[in-house]
């Protein structure tokens, strides 16, 4: 196993992200960050305390993806249901979606289209943690903290003190236990 | 939740854990039924057919729009249209109906033990039993505890009175299941001649007076006197039944405050309840209709993930 992001670097790397997202738009108050069931719930939290922080509310919302997935046909023994509660209006809004890690894309596909179902955002765009190798779909993004070059068999732990009770990004090669 | 049932039969077969599953889906999909666009994707190819041989508005529609908010592809069977009334047996229309492939069969018949049946022949075809004679209806079930849970929160400890045609009702059949399996105590309300004679062993109190029988209930629930499947008449007139068995104005002047008051419809207004009481603060017959789709949303998916999985 190897740390990449410690509790201090972790928190640094949420506070630039928030920053990115500052940068990028002027129009703050038109904005909402979406996070999606577990982690990307934690982060959006997290960045919306910082906007919050310098005077500027963020709506929020929580969507699980589990109904847009691709894959029910080959899906888990856990069909396990978790909240999506988005009770503003998407339609117009500059949505932030987010997550904890970018790997293959079907995540965010199956996301952007529960968007969708709900209006028609101005835009969408995409924040997370760590973005790593192994994409399947034309999906990307900038507003990452941490790029991590992998290969297929490793894995990439973002784990938040709110589930977690740490907040680190960590490697894991084959076979290492998680 | 591990949830690999290939049919949904009865509750009798279900355990708290996979009632309290179910339910705890059916919740999510709360959500979905009351947004703008009431769709989701997630059964998209998946074929689903209501057999009705018996008439039904609420669940055959309720099953109808579950199957279709998922996306599923949605075909409704009805006896009177079908070769049915040319003399084909119920095997041979399922049968037939199982060769066209599709995911799930939604079967409601006038013989307990019809699904049954077909679950036990079509080997790749989910089944659910949505009414079997005077046997079981799951779904109706499953969407009177999902509509208590969401006034209570919790059914440990809670009284429920089921009053009326218990012989004939398969809901109360059902109820008394899922509620004893979810912790609380059954009393069933009727006149003798609607009473079967075996129901205390299913342990439920029996009670003859209405007043006496619904006393320190938390939930009442009104059931429809089954007249389809009445041969002989179990009382003098319905005016005297209404009077002795019928919700009204002054036997609600016991209840608890914070009584629910139940009917799983269709409701004969000033028969078994007064049309005060049906419209009235305690009653939440019509969030049972709307929890309905929900909880039949959470079977058709939770089938179909088990089907995936048993692949």
């Amino acid at each position: 196993m190897t740390q990449i992001l410690n509790k201090e670097s972790f928190e640094e790397a949420i506070k630039k992200l928030a920053e990115k997202i500052r940068e990028e738009q002027t129009d703050l108050n038109n904005i909402a960050f979406i996070g999606i069931h577990t982690r990307g719930v934690h982060l959006s939290n997290r960045l919306a305390k910082i906007f919050k922080n310098s005077g500027v509310n963020v709506q929020q919302g929580i969507l699980d993806i589990n109904l847009y997935r691709d894959d029910l046909s080959q899906s888990s023994d856990k069909p396990i249901l978790k909240e999506t509660k988005i009770t503003f209006d998407v339609s117009g809004k500059i949505i932030y979606l987010i997550d904890d890690v970018l790997y293959t894309g079907r995540t965010v596909r199956a996301a952007m289209d529960a968007v969708f179902d709900l209006g028609r955002p101005q835009a969408v765009h995409l924040v997370v943690m760590a973005k790593r190798s192994g994409r399947e779909l034309p999906i990307d993004t900038n507003l990452c903290a941490i790029t991590i070059d992998t290969k297929q068999d490793d894995s990439v732990a973002v784990r938040f003190e709110e589930t977690d009770n740490v907040d680190e990004i960590s490697l894991f090669g084959k076979g290492e236990q998680i | 939740m591990k949830f690999t049932r290939k049919n949904i039969l009865g509750i009798a077969d279900l355990s708290r854990e996979e009632i309290e599953g179910i339910l705890e889906t059916a919740l999510m999909f709360s959500e979905v039924n009351t947004r703008a666009i009431k769709k989701v994707p997630t059964l998209r190819g998946r074929t689903v057919i209501n057999v009705f041989f018996e008439n039904s508005t609420r669940t055959r529609t309720s099953f109808e729009l579950a199957g279709k908010r998922l996306s599923a592809d949605v075909v409704n069977f009805t006896s009177s249209s079908s070769a049915l009334s040319k003399g084909e047996s119920l095997l041979d229309t399922a049968k037939n109906l199982a060769a066209m492939q599709p995911d799930i069969l939604v079967c409601r018949h006038s013989c307990a033990g019809a699904s049954h049946i077909l679950a036990r022949y079509l080997q790749s075809t989910s089944v659910i039993n949505a009414g079997d004679g005077s046997h079981e209806h799951p779904s109706q079930a499953l969407l009177d505890m999902m509509t208590v849970l969401k006034v209570r929160k919790k059914v440990d400890g809670l009284r429920v009175a089921i009053v009326g045609d218990i012989s004939h009702s398969r809901v109360a059949r059902s109820n008394i299941y899922c509620f004893q399996k979810m912790g609380a105590s059954v009393s069933v309300v009727g006149p003798a001649s609607m009473m079967p004679s075996a129901i205390k062993d299913l342990g439920v109190d029996v009670h003859y007076n209405l007043k006496q029988g619904i006393e320190g209930a938390d939930i009442i629930m009104m059931l429809r006197i089954q007249m389809e499947r009445i041969k002989q008449s179990p009382f003098p007139s319905l005016r005297e039944y209404s009077r002795y068995f019928g919700l009204n104005l002054e036997t609600i002047k016991t209840l608890k405050k914070d009584a629910l008051i139940m009917h799983p419809g269709p409701v004969n207004r000033g028969v078994e309840i007064d049309p005060g009481i049906a419209d009235g603060p305690y009653s939440v017959i019509l969030d049972q209709v709307t929890n309905g789709v929900a909880v039949r949303m959470a079977l058709l998916y939770l089938l179909s993930n088990a089907q995936s999985m048993n692949l």
